[in-house]
C-alpha cells in the first residue's frame, strides 16, 4: 500500500499558520488526516445561532429548495456539544457577546465559525456602541459571508468555501492542544515557539 | 377462580400469537406500499415528469430575480472611458458608510472619464455593505451598478476591501489596453485556505 506522509494540524484557526511542512503542523501521520478531513468537511453540523434576519435565510438554506443536507449540514443542533460549525447569523450585541463566546467554548473540537451577513462580519450599518463590530473580535472566524442578508445560495457558497478550507488541511480550532503544540514545535519560524 | 384465570391467560396468549401472525402476513404488503411511494417519486424525478424542487446550486445556478442586487461594478462608456466622475455622491448616500472615493483631475494626456474629474481611488468595504443600492440610485452618471454575482465569501477580512481595480469593468477595446494586462480569474481553481 502506497504510503504518503501528511500531517495532522494542531493549531487553532485564529493563529497564523507556521511554515512547518504542508498544513503547518508538528505531527506526522499517514493518510489518516485526509480521511478524517473528508469525514469532517462532509458532516458539518451547524449550531442554531440565529440572532436576526440572517437566521431566516439560514433556515431557508436548510429547507427543501436549497437543502444544505446535500453537503451534510442539515442537522441544526440546539446543543453546542453536538455542533461542529457555528453560523453566527445576525448582529451580536455587546450583551450577547459573552454568551456567544461561552457557547463557542462549549462546542467540542474541532469547530469552525462562519460569520454570516454584514452585521456579524463587521457590524454593518450598526456602527455604534451596542453592536460588536465584527464577531471575529470574540471568536476566530473561518469564513465571512457578506450580504444583508446573504441569500441561501451565498451561504451555501460560504459553506463550500469552508469545506475547501478543511480539505486543504485546516482542522479547525483545537484550543486545548495549544500546550501540546508548544511542546512539539521546535521550529524557529513558529510565532509561539518556546512560548508558554 | 385460579383455574379460570389461567384459562383466560392462555386464551390471551393465543390471541396475541394470532395477531402477530396476521401482522407478519401483512408486513410485505405494508413495505411494498411504503416503498412504492418512494420509487414513484424517484421515477418522477428521474424522468423529469415532476422534477425536484431543490436547486442543485454549485452545479447549476438558479435564475436570480430581475432586481437582485449583489456585487458592485464600475461601468464604462462604449468608448471605454469610465463613467465615474469621482463626485462621492455614492459615499454620501451609503447608509453603512462603506464607500471611499478620492477624486483627481483629468488632463488631456491622461484622461479616464469624460468629465473634469475621475475617481483616483474607489474602495468599497464589502463586509460593511448592505447591498441596498442607494449608491446606484445616487450616481448621476450611472457608473456604479449592482450586478448579480453573489459568490463573495472569503477567508480574510482584508480581502473584502474591494479596490477600483477589482470593481472596474474590463475595457472592451483591445487597442487602448494591451491584452497582456488583462488577467482572467480562473474560478475553477482550488482556492487557497
Amino acid at each position: 500500500m502506497a504510503r504518503s506522509v501528511t500531517e495532522i494540524s494542531l493549531h487553532d484557526s485564529a493563529t497564523p499558520t507556521p511554515t512547518f511542512g504542508p498544513g503547518g503542523s508538528p505531527f506526522v501521520l499517514a493518510q489518516m488526516d485526509e480521511l478524517v478531513n473528508w469525514a469532517r468537511r462532509n458532516s458539518l453540523w451547524p449550531l442554531t445561532f440565529g440572532l436576526a434576519c440572517c437566521a431566516i435565510e439560514m433556515m431557508a438554506a436548510g429547507g427543501s429548495r436549497f437543502d444544505i443536507a446535500r453537503f451534510g449540514s442539515e442537522v441544526f443542533r440546539a446543543s453546542p456539544r453536538q455542533a461542529d460549525l457555528m453560523i453566527v447569523a445576525g448582529r451580536v450585541s455587546t450583551k450577547m457577546a459573552p454568551v456567544l463566546r461561552q457557547i463557542y467554548d462549549q462546542m467540542p473540537n474541532p469547530k469552525w465559525v462562519i460569520a454570516m451577513g454584514a452585521c456579524a462580519s463587521s457590524g454593518g450599518v450598526y456602527n455604534n456602541y451596542a453592536i460588536v463590530q465584527g464577531v471575529d473580535q470574540i471568536v476566530p472566524v473561518d469564513v465571512y459571508v457578506p450580504g444583508c442578508p446573504p441569500s441561501p445560495d451565498a451561504l451555501i457558497y460560504g459553506i463550500l468555501k469552508l469545506q475547501d478550507k478543511i480539505r486543504n488541511g485546516n482542522s479547525g480550532a483545537t484550543i486545548e492542544f495549544k500546550e501540546l503544540r508548544n511542546i512539539f514545535t521546535r521550529s524557529e519560524s513558529h510565532p509561539t515557539a518556546g512560548a508558554k | 377462580m385460579g383455574f379460570l384465570d389461567n384459562l383466560n391467560d392462555i386464551a390471551a396468549k393465543f390471541k396475541n400469537a394470532k395477531d402477530k401472525a396476521i401482522d407478519a402476513a401483512n408486513a410485505p404488503k405494508a413495505l411494498a406500499t411504503g416503498f412504492a411511494i418512494t420509487f414513484k417519486h424517484y421515477a418522477e424525478q428521474q424522468t423529469k415528469i415532476k422534477p425536484t424542487e431543490t436547486v442543485q446550486y454549485p452545479e447549476e445556478m438558479r435564475e436570480q430575480f430581475p432586481r437582485t442586487r449583489w456585487r458592485h461594478v464600475l461601468t464604462r462608456y462604449d468608448n471605454d472611458l469610465e463613467k465615474c466622475i469621482g463626485c462621492s455622491l455614492c459615499a454620501g448616500a451609503c447608509p453603512a458608510r462603506c464607500i471611499y472615493v478620492e477624486a483627481a483631475e483629468n488632463t488631456d494626456e491622461k484622461r479616464f472619464s469624460p468629465g473634469e474629474r475621475y475617481a483616483a481611488k474607489y474602495e468599497i468595504n464589502m463586509l460593511r455593505c448592505i447591498f441596498c443600492g442607494y449608491c446606484q440610485d445616487a450616481c448621476p452618471t450611472g457608473a456604479i451598478v449592482l450586478r448579480k454575482d453573489f459568490e463573495l465569501s472569503d477567508y480574510n477580512r482584508d480581502d473584502f476591501l474591494y479596490t477600483k481595480q477589482m470593481l472596474l469593468e474590463p475595457a472592451t477595446l483591445s487597442a487602448t489596453i494591451p491584452i497582456s494586462t488583462i488577467t482572467v480569474i480562473d474560478r475553477t481553481a482550488e482556492p487557497a485556505p
